[in-house]
């Protein structure tokens, strides 16, 4: 078992963990419906099995891995880390999986790759919320990142958390993690991972270029639109106690700060 | 008077969600954020009272029961109130009662500045919807508060703002209030008047 073997966090710092309950019921994931309540309601049956995950384009070796083949070689570690939604809310969730750089390494990507482009999951029939008919995102969901951020030790991608197998309604069987980005740019439920030369477009970018650009760094400096990103809410948060604590830049993990060294953060946001 | 019961009905049906929404938010019941969803809860019941207020004066056209009347004004106060609470748990739970933010939210988050256009023009209904303001502003009294349709339409646009990803909610919601506005235009209200000619409304409010 691949539990037995894994590399399980010492501590979780000075972060209170989020309870398991309040981060498997409170998700975004509209493939599962448009409220916070609907993944965890709709995505209790999902069935991940048989999974496989394309991975193609610039890469040396392309081709169909299934769950099992792609996470076979990688050791699971355990980490604890930060997560900001744009909404302006925050947990501290530990994650189980594997960094990403490992699996890419692994697929060899040729010279010509600079973007890693990410799709979810197409299947209405086992996700509700593609069924419906006024949905703004035009599936599949796609995410993406710049090659050296996919790269970062900090991105991982998950299987578990809290020590078990992810839940359908936090992106089973297979999501990203990238913890100094907003959440959004976390995908779930990972079909595809294509390398590309251009800069993918991702879904919200595509539904509201203002509000959301490709970089999505967390940062308290630059307002979305609609939140304010100055402070988060750590949830669980009380009603007459809110948990407002302030918004730290790249969430916090200023180790990917040389990422950005010369990029103009309001400009790339 | 008349209708005594049916108007307690209603003030009981439209009095327990809030009290009830307000009880589970202090209780952990809402969730983890349990101040954002209050405010969701809240907006969309205000928003939902206010459709149903103006759907009374089309049921009395179908129906002549005068019972619909007689609850019309008090079901607009409740929309103002549900609306009212909205607005507080937002100043009060999401911003801390900080009034430099609210005055940026106001500038920089034009649904937010729309959703207080709203309030403001309820706010101003609900003020003059006594019977001493009946009184005095006369025929002015019902233009005054044919208003409520503009802050119909400004809720929905609030509304529209907030939505992410999935427009399906927001447009039953909009097209139920595009009815409720067609309704009374004059083409369509002779429609669902079963008289040819009504012998007026039973109260001018």
């Amino acid at each position: 078992d691949k539990l037995t073997s894994a590399q399980w966090a010492r501590s979780s710092g000075n972060e209170v963990l989020t309870p398991f309950e309040d981060a498997s019921s409170y998700n975004n994931f509209f493939e599962f419906g448009p409220e916070k309540g609907d993944p965890a309601r709709q995505a209790v049956d999902f069935e991940v099995e048989p999974w496989s995950v394309a991975i193609d384009g610039e890469v040396a070796r392309p081709g169909r891995y299934s769950l099992d083949t792609l996470c076979q070689p990688h050791r699971l570690e355990e980490r604890i880390y930060r997560l900001r939604c744009v909404e302006a809310w925050s947990m501290v969730i530990p994650w189980l999986g594997f960094p990403l750089s490992e699996l890419l390494r692994r697929v060899e990507p040729t010279g010509q790759a600079q973007y890693v482009r990410f799709e979810a999951l197409y299947d209405p029939r086992r996700m509700v919320g593609q069924r419906s008919g006024f949905s703004l995102i035009d599936w599949p969901y796609v995410e993406g990142l710049r090659l050296d951020e996919a790269m970062h030790p900090l991105t991982i991608l998950a299987v578990g958390m809290y020590g078990r197998i992810l839940p359908g309604q936090n992106g089973a069987p297979l999501r990203l993690v990238v913890p100094w980005k907003y959440g959004f740019k976390s995908i779930k439920s990972i079909v595809r991972i294509t390398l590309t030369r251009e800069q993918p477009k991702t879904s919200w970018q595509i539904i509201a270029p203002e509000d959301y650009g490709f970089y999505a760094n967390v940062n308290p400096a630059v307002d979305h639109p609609r939140w304010r990103q100055a402070r988060e809410r750590r949830l669980p948060s009380g009603l007459f106690r809110p948990n407002l604590i302030p918004t730290r830049l790249f969430n916090g993990y200023d180790e990917v700060a040389s990422l950005y060294e010369g990029l103009d953060l309001r400009k790339n946001y | 008077m008349k209708y005594r019961v049916w108007r307690g009905l209603v003030f009981v049906a439209a009095l327990i969600p809030s009290l009830l929404w307000i009880y589970q938010a202090i209780g952990f019941d809402l969730g983890p954020d349990p101040a954002k969803t209050l405010l969701a809860r809240l907006g969309l019941g205000g928003l939902m009272l206010l459709l149903i207020t103006l759907s009374m004066t089309p049921l009395w056209r179908l129906t002549r029961w005068m019972g619909w009347m007689a609850v019309r004004r008090q079901l607009g106060l409740w929309a103002f109130a549900y609306a009212l609470l909205h607005m507080l748990v937002y100043a009060v739970f999401l911003l801390g009662l900080d009034g430099g933010q609210l005055l940026k939210d106001l500038q920089r988050r034009p649904y937010i500045l729309i959703g207080a256009l709203a309030l403001l023009v309820l706010l101003i209904l609900a003020v003059t919807s006594n019977r001493f303001c009946m009184r005095k502003l006369g025929k002015r009294w019902k233009r005054l508060h044919r208003s409520v349709y503009a802050a119909l339409i400004l809720i929905v646009l609030h509304m529209f703002w907030v939505v992410r990803a999935d427009l399906f909610e927001w447009l039953v919601y909009a097209c139920l209030g595009l009815l409720l506005l067609l309704l009374r235009a004059p083409f369509f209200s002779s429609l669902t008047s079963r008289a040819p000619q009504g012998p007026g409304e039973p109260f001018s409010n």
